[in-house]
This record gives C-alpha cells, structure tokens and sequence, in this order.
C-alpha cells in the first residue's frame, strides 16, 4: 500500500502558502520522519494528507487513486492517524478507547462485538500494554497514553500508520519505548510517517525524511541525505553535529545541536 | 467497585433493574395520592380491564385509569426523555454543565407555549406550537453558530444568545398578557407541571420522545465519540459532524417535545446523566440506558411527591436534587467528562 502526496500546496489565509507543490510518499514497511521547525506546517500537512484539510493544489493518492474519490470509512481502514497525546480529553478506560478505533467499521447502530474486543486485546498484548486494560485513561502517563492512543488506531487494523509527534512531551525510556513500537509496526509491515522535533530520531528510525522550512520549500528523500549538517544549519538555522558513537549495543547516529546561527543564514 | 462489564456495558441484571424499577414505581405511585387506590384494587383494575368486567366503583377506577395513569405515563417519559437528552447534551459539549437549554431549547418551547395561551390556543395546539417554537429556537442557534467553521464554543455562544432572546419573548407575551386569566395561565405552566396530562397530550408529545430515545439507543456506543476533539473523532472515519448534527436533532426534538407536555421540568437533565456517570463510567453503553431507567424512576417518584404536597414538580425537582447532587458529588470521587 502506498499513499502518496503529489504537489500538495495549502494556505490557511489566501496567497500566505504554508505547503508548496510538496510530493512525496509512505509506502507499508517504510518509516518516514516528518522534521521542520516550529510553524513549518508539520502538523498541517498530516491533516491535509488525511484529508481533513483540502489541498488547495494537488492532492494525495491512496495506491494510485485519489483519495477524494475513497470513501471516508474505507479510506480509514487502510490508514490511522495517531493525534497528538493530551491528557484529559478521554473520559474512558483504556479498551473502551481502543475499541473506539473499530468504531469507523462497525456498522451506525452496532457497539463492538467479541471479535472486536478480541482484537483490542490482542492490538494491547502486543504493545505490552495488557495490564492496563481496565485504568481510566485520565490516571495514565504520557507514555502509557501515547501507547494507547497508538494501540486505538492499530485497531483499525490499518497498513499505515500517521503519527503526529508521538514521542513529545515524554521522558527518555518513553521515547525510547514509543520508537521502539514503530520499528516493530515497520518489522510487521507497517508504513509509519511520523513528525519529530528530533533530528536524531529520524537519523534512528526512518527511511526517508521529509524537512519544511516556514517558507513552504522542502526537501525528501533518504534520511541519511536529508538530515545533514549543512540542511539542518539552513533549514533550523543551527550549527549542529551529526555523529557516530560507539556503543554496548552497536553504533548510533546522533545529533547534537551546538549554536543558533545568525538571522541570515536561514531561508 | 465497577458496576460495568470490561467493555463498559451493563450487566444483564442492571438492564433488568432498570427497566422493572420505574415501572414498579409507577404502580406504586398509581396507588398514592388525594384518593387512596390500594395496590390490590389497581391490580384489580388491571384484571377488569382485560377482561372486560367491572368490580370496582366507577370513582376508583376513574382515579387510575384518567387521572394518574396518563400523569404517571408522561412522568416515565419525560424523566427518560429529559435524562437521556441532557446526557447527550453533555457529551456533546464535552461539558458537565450542559444542558438542554445551552442550545435554547427549552426557551424557545416555553416561548411557544406562552404565546399560544396568549392566542387562546387550545392543548393540542399549544403543545404544536411549542415544539416547532423548540425546534426553531435551535436551528437558529445552529444557523448563528458558525458562518465558515463551526464548533463546540461557537454553538455554546449562539445557544446563550437565542436562549436569552426567547426568555425575552416570553417576558414580552407575560407583559402583554391578560393579568386576570392568562397571565396566571401562563406562569404556572412555565413553573413545569404534569397535573394537566391526558392521553390527548401524550398522544401527540410521546411518539417524538420515543423516536428520539430510540434513536440515540441505538446510537449508543457512536455517542462515545462525541466528546473528542474534532481531530481525534475524524481519524475514526466516522463523520462526526453528521454524528453531531443528528445527536442536537434528536435531544432538541425529545427535550422540545417534553417542554411541550409538561413545562420546564428542570434538573433532571442535569442530575441524573451525572449520576449515571458517577456510577457506571462515561461509556454510553451504559450511561445512556442508565440515564433512560433512572430518569424515568426519578421523575415517577418525584411527580408523586409532589401531588401529595400539591406543588409544582420542577420546584421538588430542585429541591430533592439540589441536596441529593451535592451528596453525590462529595462522597463520590467526581464525575469526568
């Protein structure tokens, strides 16, 4: 399964572009890290990707056909979309909240059936989540939430998988255990795009990375090509390094930022 | 202790309980008030009737059968009514405070209903008017709520507006009213009141709440998306906003239509779906029946409390709720929604 974004532009105000002839795409068994700065409009283009905000231009194809053209419910049971964890807005247990995400295939009247429940038990043993089956989602961490949230949207049963920043706001191990989950999705043939405010994470995890500048230009293409010294110092307007180390556990990309460069140097 | 199974639906001996508890009330209370009818002679009378034969005094059965059994009939409907709407209303807006008259509902059926008793309208009229007054006064808070992008504060806003608009009216028609005769009239009908009910009345207000709780019923497990945002409930692939938009029609449509038979019963709507919640969880598997068995069971006890003590029955709602709430509220460990 692939869906593809071909020359996407979208603005919320009139000629004030905040994505310009963007193409690019996530295929299943692929990992895509989505990197830009602060108001590069990451989050928007998920929305606009998934279609709930319309391209102004162009538009995204699910293998090929237009995913206007898909409906809405079949459209969703081959893609989930992961949101951004907030915690309170949830005022059920944690299977309740998974089984919400077979709501889009259960027919209007129906509530879930066994086989349903079956299935987000199984979407919660294999994130090794089982244990929290019966908390109310209010009394969870940020981790275990995001975990959660991500278990809801793989009871979809999808091919892909859209995370919006899924390891922010988490503490180390938590990031860890969240990134670790997408390797094992991609292992399963799962195609995951994930947004990051983690250079590193992308340098870690993905195949391919997609980088926004506010400006509304972007590059794609191989993670190890994209994410350089020299992007990183236009596209953020940093000085950083991109290192390998040496570890117990084999060798690790990392990035370290080191000093804001001066205004001029940004696009 | 959980009252709900792991999936937050009822057990099946709560549905049970639930649905023999307001209909055993509502025996009982056939039995209670001015004229003392004994249990035995209401189920005598039940017998009669379906047989055909006639063993009690005319004045016995008269006192069952056209007076309190049509009270006590729109008591169970409009307490499952008014509960089940005020708890889709709560989820709507995410909002524990919600209730029927955030979207001006309420107003816009009391409106109705006063201008009627204005025009010398008669019941039937009066109720017609009443539920296409609701009914108005909500697709105009929809129409004011949003030009390009609607949401749930945009709605909350304009239902405030429409809402103090028509409270407005109905001041305007009390100002116009005759003093003598339709002044009184009218006020004591927005004071809430199931004393005038007939099988007349309910024959046109019942089928509208029926439709309604039906409805919601078996939109039941789909409710629980309501109180996501709107980018959480989209990657559902369910359209929320057909969701939403049905869910505003069909507790308009139930709260107008009991506006209509009864007045403004107040705190029902609000106390009930809490209670529900503090019981059984958010989930509206079990919420919504929940609210729909336990509002009825409210409502019946209530209406004969208040026949006995001759009162209007939205001043002991307030007045059996308001205490009965705050209890709730400090022993339980709160509500979430």
């Amino acid at each position: 399964m692939i869906l593809e974004v071909r020359n996407g532009s979208f603005g919320y105000a009139k000629n004030v572009p905040v994505l310009k002839d963007i193409c690019f795409s996530l295929t299943s068994g692929q990992i895509v890290a989505v990197l830009g700065p602060n108001g590069s409009g990451k989050t928007t283009l998920l929305r606009a990707a998934l279609g709930s905000l319309k391209w102004q231009n162009g538009g995204s194809f699910l293998d090929g056909k237009s995913i206007r053209s898909i409906p809405t419910r079949e459209f969703f049971s081959h893609v989930a979309y992961v949101p951004q964890a907030r915690n309170g807005s949830l005022p059920f247990t944690v299977l309740e909240t998974v089984l919400l995400g077979r709501t889009g295939q259960l027919d209007v009247f129906s509530a879930p059936k066994k086989e349903d429940v079956a299935l987000a038990e199984e979407v919660l043993q294999e994130l090794g989540i089982s244990h929290l089956a019966a908390k109310r989602c209010s009394e969870l961490s940020g981790g275990e939430l995001q975990l959660v949230l991500i278990a809801r949207a793989l009871a979809q049963k999808p091919s892909l998988l859209i995370l919006d920043e899924p390891e922010s706001n988490l503490d180390f191990k938590n990031q860890l255990i969240v990134l670790d989950t997408i390797s094992k999705l991609k292992e399963k043939g799962i195609g995951c795009l994930f947004n990051t405010h983690y250079p590193a994470h992308a340098l870690q995890r993905a195949d391919k990375a997609l980088l926004l500048s506010p400006g509304g230009s972007y590059l794609f293409g191989q993670t190890q090509q994209i994410v350089t010294e020299e992007n990183l110092r236009t596209y953020f307007g940093v000085e950083a390094a991109i290192r390998r180390l040496q570890t117990d556990h084999g060798e690790v990309l990392d990035v370290v930022p080191v000093c804001v460069l001066s205004e001029n140097h940004g696009i | 202790m959980k009252l709900t199974t792991k999936v937050g639906r009822l057990p099946a001996y709560w549905h049970i309980i639930l649905t023999l508890l307001p209909l055993a009330a509502g025996l009982v209370c056939l039995a209670i008030g001015e004229y003392p009818v004994s249990v035995r002679d209401i189920l005598i009378s039940v017998r009669d009737k379906l047989t055909g034969q006639q063993t009690l005094p005319t004045f016995t059965e008269a006192a069952i059968w056209k007076i309190r059994m049509p009270e006590i009939l729109m008591a169970l409907i409009v307490g499952a009514g008014l509960s089940a709407a005020g708890c889709a209303f709560q989820s709507l807006f995410a909002n524990p405070l919600a209730t029927p008259d955030t979207v001006g509902v309420a107003s816009g059926a009391s409106f109705g209903a006063a201008l009627a008793i204005l025009l010398g309208a008669g019941m039937v009229m009066r109720q017609a008017i009443s539920l296409v007054m609701g009914l108005a006064a909500v697709l105009l808070t929809w129409l004011a709520s949003a030009k390009k992008r609607r949401s749930i504060s945009t709605i909350v806003l304009a239902g405030i507006m429409i809402g103090s608009l028509f409270n407005a009216l109905v001041t305007l028609v009390k100002y116009a009213a005759d003093p003598e005769n339709q002044l009184p009239a009218i006020t004591y009908w927005l004071m809430g009141n199931l004393k005038g009910a007939s099988y007349r009345s309910l024959l046109f207000g019942a089928p509208p709440v029926i439709f309604g709780l039906v409805v919601l019923y078996l939109l039941r497990w789909r409710m629980n998306l309501l109180p996501l945002s709107e980018d959480e409930s989209y990657a559902s692939g369910v359209s929320i906003r057909a969701l939403r938009f049905i869910t505003v029609l069909l507790a308009t449509l139930i709260t107008a239509a009991c506006v209509s038979m009864c007045g403004q019963v107040g705190w029902v709507g609000l106390l009930i779906p809490h209670m529900c919640r503090m019981l059984f969880g958010s989930n509206h598997l079990s919420v919504l029946p929940a609210s729909v068995g336990l509002g009825a069971f409210f409502m019946v006890l209530v209406d004969t409390l208040a026949r006995c003590c001759f009162l209007p029955v939205s001043v002991l709602t307030a007045i059996v709720g308001a205490p009965f709430f705050i209890l709730l509220m400090r022993k339980g460990r709160g509500w979430q929604l």
